[in-house]
């Protein structure tokens, strides 16, 4: 996932602004200045994220060129942060596993050891449900008033604010994204989805309904208890922010699995929580395994519901369990396989960037990756030309590095499935245009890679391969590339780039897929719903869509004696 | 009642005052004309302070900053998140000043000052705080066409805005329209009632700190009949928002029908019902009748002027009624033992003594109360009825002053009946333990608010504002946001979509 558009997309909004205003005949001075503050102000997270990823066509930047150089892998940067908080947090305090057990969180630009983390398992588990059932069942939280709850929520954001180089940089050692774009778009981003959804707390409104009979009809939403979320490796804190900020403006409580890969920065976030006033017990963070205290989560009697972000096979294992214990409802957001539809009428180079970007952003490590990008014939070989170039001028490295594009891959197993998918596409007869290898010989770093003529039928085509590696198709018409895009178990997100509105329509409504970006990609708001058709998951997140994941509705009925009206 | 005979200032601190001028495009400036009016103190009757005196060409001026503000500014091209972010920084500077601001309050309404700080300057806060967290959450829809089209609606701030707000809360009310069209993109001019103009400016002021841009909020005070008459009558206002009696609303409305039709909302006058049936708690019932009608001093829309009792409790309520409202203290607002501060000023003073003087003459029994109470400002004592008629002035007229009117009824019908035949539509209560009463009750009287065994129960969330003539648009809750935006439909077709 992520939240950037490009520079040329950027730059064209704001030519079309100045042009808009140009037509008005009056282009007051100060009328512009507006303007200016008013797009400073909407899009700084934008504008900071264009001088950082898309640059197009640079060639070298900062004597960063071209995969990067082999001295920032050798000689990672050392990040000025110490790791605090490394055990569980259950009902508000830090504690040790039960069985004392603990694991190592491992930098990958190195696969060193950073620290050694508190190992939960299903006692660990059963610990921290019982504190979120006592805090739902006996604490304040629920009770409180949405305004308090939203003060609170208010005041974590600013201490998340405060503190954000700090937590930025621990997101980037942990999971080896780039410094800038955790600093300078999703630490933002985090913040503006606790204040979003710290607005929602108090507008949560049932209705009253009109019946049939004699009868006073209303619906009251109420939180559903005690929530389990389990959270994958790729976006550590974005991921954290999409299931608890819904869920606690909701009134719920919490157990959240962080990732194995990932587990140190949601327990630092966390402590901030509590500082702002969170009371215990509310939010309880257990790090650990899947198969261990994820499934025990997934298959505990005493949670209410159950989020889970991650592959679609684990997904259909939390399904099971959640059916098999005590039929949780469950929220998944799983797999995808993205198409990024370029019609014969698109901006090439536009296209050839945001394609790009959709590719390989965070490492390819996003579920909406636009993994297969359809070409129009009539624009394809021009298309390859230029995407191979773009790809071969990303710059890869430490990710500590200012002007760094993309770092290592999460982890050796990753790395190497990575590896493997690349080797099926050579030798399934797709042409590899470039990258195709490890980079240096330490960490997790993978060239940039572009095949071209890729056929559907490919396992390249048809996996999610959840790395830096983007898959060219080529296609002659509209109703073709729509059977072909939708031809796959996944229905993630979808992008499409046309100016022709009617083929814009069409795409949209034919493509069987929970986001359509058109002329755009990864375009996050916290207001845009965000989850998949078939196979990618079920449920929404963000927006006020995701309150619908954390609520449950009660109706209450009463006869009415002689009303006034039905 | 008691009278209490405090000096303030051995409470509190009164304030210098700050802001007198007219606020447009981010600065105070003096009026056209140069001229100014005085604000009293109705605890005494003196002068606090003189304040410019904004008239038409005032209203010009800060119109053009508004409709410039809006055209071409920042305001409404923020996203909704950047402009809750700022209103959230307005609400904490707010906090941040409430006891100077309760002061002003206090000397310019005769509010008390306990409520001003515990109560009118938090809520409005917390009521900014709302819409703050509402303005990145108004959505429009995709739409469900009968044909071949992609439609959906977009839902756009309306432009500039008028607010004419009254001078029973001055802080609450500024708040309680300024917040919502703030939050939806609006730019505005706000003319604060010419007996409550301080906290008003002063709130500009926050305003301008908090990073809201010149020209999006603008402050004139003035008079009715030439400041107010200019916002309603404007040309280049699309929108104009009243709070007052409903006499001046009607006039409103029509001012705005013959200028340019911009849209009205209109939150007037009530001569709100309090129903309290046989099965009710009587301490519970005198507290809330009590308090519905000697709140602010009855200076409040939805004060409960007539309390409609059941007979087979009536005797036993009106005693514990009269007892309890004798034990109310009259007296220096900043004293934090008094209940009831002074009418706001020498009109309203005497126009509630005259309604006390028609109950009598009317033959209504006076229970307790019913005259000035000390000798210096604007005080009178809690004042109570019985034996009301529907058809006597005291029971049909909005008097805005601390006097009840008593009635007594048999069956829910009656109850029913009774609290229906009025003009007004505003609020009632209902004092009951059955469900169904509840029910039926609260579904057969005509009037925007229903209270349940509780009154003046405000939250930023319910929606308030009248029925019949008691006005039309909501204030307060997501219902208030819409009130400051116009739904557009987009329409496009679509050739072979797989649905429809």
């Amino acid at each position: 996932m992520c939240i950037y558009t490009k520079k040329e997309l950027h730059s064209s909004h704001m030519l079309s602004e100045i042009q808009r205003t140009e037509s008005r005949e009056q282009i007051a001075e100060q009328s512009m200045t507006a303007r200016r503050v008013s797009a400073l102000l909407c899009r700084s997270v934008l504008t900071s994220s264009v001088s950082l990823l898309a640059r197009g066509n640079n060639t070298c930047i900062g004597g960063l060129c071209r995969f990067g150089t082999a001295a920032a892998i050798e000689e990672p940067i050392n990040p000025a942060i110490s790791v605090d908080y490394t055990k569980l947090l259950i009902n508000g305090e830090f504690v040790d596993a039960a069985s004392g057990k603990t694991f190592p969180a491992l930098d990958p630009r190195t696969g060193n050891v950073i620290a050694y983390v508190a190992e939960g398992d299903a006692e660990d588990i059963d610990r921290a449900v019982s504190a979120a059932r006592k805090a739902f069942d006996e604490g304040a939280w629920p009770k409180m008033t949405a305004y308090e709850r939203s003060r609170i929520m208010l005041r974590f954001a600013d201490l998340l604010e405060k503190h954000s180089d700090e937590i930025a940089a621990l997101e980037t050692w942990d999971n080896g994204k780039p410094y800038e774009q955790a600093a300078k778009a999703e630490i933002p981003i985090m913040i503006r989805l606790f204040r979003y959804y710290a607005g929602w707390t108090d507008k949560i409104h049932g209705l009253t309904v009109p019946s049939d009979g004699s009868h006073h009809l209303q619906t009251l939403h109420e939180p559903f208890g005690a929530v389990g979320q389990i959270i994958p490796w790729n976006f550590p804190l974005l991921m954290y922010t999409w299931k608890v900020a819904p869920a606690l403006a909701c009134g719920n409580t919490i157990v959240l699995k962080t990732a194995e890969q990932t587990p140190l920065s949601a327990l630092y976030v966390s402590k901030l929580f509590h500082e702002a006033g969170l009371p215990p017990g509310v939010l309880n963070v257990i790090s650990g395994f899947g198969p261990t205290a994820g499934a025990a989560l997934a298959n505990h009697m005493d949670v209410d519901k159950l989020a889970f972000t991650g592959s679609t096979d684990t997904g259909k294992i939390i399904l099971e369990l959640a059916a098999r214990s005590n039929l949780k409802p469950v929220t998944l957001e799983l797999g995808g396989k993205s198409p990024f539809i370029v019609c014969e009428d698109a901006d090439v180079d536009n296209a050839v960037e945001l394609a790009h970007f959709a590719a390989f952003f965070n490492q390819g490590q996003c579920c909406s990756a636009g993994s297969r990008t359809y070409v129009h014939e009539s624009v394809y070989d021009e298309f390859i030309e230029k995407a191979k170039t773009r790809a071969m001028n990303r710059v890869v490295g430490d990710p500590f590095k200012k002007g760094v594009e993309q770092g290592p891959q999460i982890d050796s197993a990753q790395f190497e499935k990575i590896l493997r998918y690349i080797r099926s596409g050579i030798e399934s007869g797709a042409t590899l245009e470039c990258g195709g290898e490890r980079l240096g010989t330490k960490g997790y770093y993978i060239k940039p890679t572009v095949f071209s003529n890729v056929k559907d039928n490919m396992l390249i085509a048809k996996d999610e391969i959840f790395g830096p590696v983007q898959s060219i198709l080529k296609f002659k018409d509209l109703d073709e590339v729509i059977r072909r895009a939708n031809a796959t178990p996944y229905g993630l997100a979808a992008g499409v780039f046309t100016q022709n509105i009617d083929t814009a329509n069409t795409l949209m409504r034919a493509l069987r897929v929970g986001t359509v970006w058109i002329n755009c990609f990864d375009v996050f708001d916290a207001a845009i719903p965000f989850g998949g058709y078939k196979m990618s998951g079920q449920g929404r997140e963000k927006g006020v869509y995701s309150l619908n994941n954390y609520l449950q509705v009660k109706a209450v009925v009463t006869p009415l004696k002689n009303p006034a009206w039905l | 009642m008691v009278q209490s005979n405090g000096n303030s200032e051995s409470f509190v601190k009164i304030p210098k005052i700050k802001f007198t001028k007219l606020f447009i495009n981010g600065e105070f400036v003096d009026s056209v004309s140069g001229k100014t009016f005085e604000t009293i103190d109705p605890r005494t009757g003196e002068v606090i302070t003189r304040v410019a005196e904004g008239d038409k060409e005032d209203v010009d001026l800060a119109v053009k900053a508004a409709r410039h503000a809006f055209d071409f500014g920042p305001w409404p091209r923020l996203s909704g998140f950047e402009r809750g972010k700022i209103l959230m920084k307005f609400a904490d500077l707010v906090c941040e000043h409430v006891e100077e601001l309760a002061a002003i309050d206090t000397i310019d309404a005769g509010k008390l000052f306990s409520a001003g700080k515990a109560g009118d300057i938090p809520h409005a806060a917390e009521l900014l705080r709302y819409y703050a967290g509402g303005a990145d959450k108004v959505y429009g829809k995709t739409l469900k066409t009968a044909s071949q089209h992609q439609a959906y609606t977009l839902l756009e701030p309306i432009g500039v805005v008028g607010h004419i707000i009254p001078w029973n809360f001055p802080t609450g009310m500024f708040f309680l329209k300024v917040s919502p069209a703030l939050a939806a993109g609006c730019t505005m001019v706000v003319k604060p009632a010419e007996q409550t103009p301080l906290s008003a400016l002063y709130y500009a002021h926050l305003a301008k700190q908090a990073g809201i841009p010149d020209g999006v909020l603008n402050v004139i005070t003035g008079y009715g009949e030439t400041a107010g008459a200019a916002i309603s009558s404007h040309m280049d206002i699309d929108k104009v928002s009243f709070t007052g009696s409903t006499e001046v609303g009607r006039k409103v409305m029509q001012a705005a029908a013959t200028s340019n039709l911009k849209a009205v909302s209109l939150e007037l006058g009530g001569k709100s019902p309090l129903l309290i049936f046989d099965d009710a708690d009587i301490d519970n019932a005198a507290d809330l009748a009590l308090i519905g009608i000697l709140y602010n001093k009855g200076e409040i829309c939805a004060a409960s002027s007539r309390v409609l009792v059941q007979e087979g409790i009536y005797d036993k309520l009106v005693k514990k009624m009269t007892e309890k409202a004798k034990t109310w203290v009259v007296g220096d607002p900043f004293d934090p033992t008094v209940h009831q501060g002074p009418q706001v000023d020498k009109t309203q003073f005497d126009k509630v003594l005259s309604y006390i003087g028609h109950g009598k003459r009317e033959g209504a029994t006076l229970l307790t109360g019913g005259k000035p109470c000390g000798e210096r400002g604007y005080y009178i004592e809690p004042t109570i009825f019985a034996n009301v008629e529907d058809d006597m002035l005291i029971a049909k007229d909005e008097i805005f002053g601390p006097v009840m009117s008593l009635m007594k009824f048999k069956t829910i019908e009656e109850a029913i009946k009774k609290a229906n035949n009025t003009r007004y539509g505003l609020a009632a209560g209902i004092v009951t333990k059955d469900l169904n009463i509840a029910n039926t009750v609260s579904r057969s009287i005509r009037a925007g608010t229903i209270w349940i065994n509780c009154y003046l129960a405000f939250d930023a969330s319910c929606p308030f504002g009248g029925y019949k003539m008691s006005g039309f648009g909501k204030d307060m809750g997501m219902e208030a946001l819409e009130k400051y935006l116009h739904v557009k439909s987009v329409v496009t077709p679509i050739y072979n979509s797989p649905w429809l």
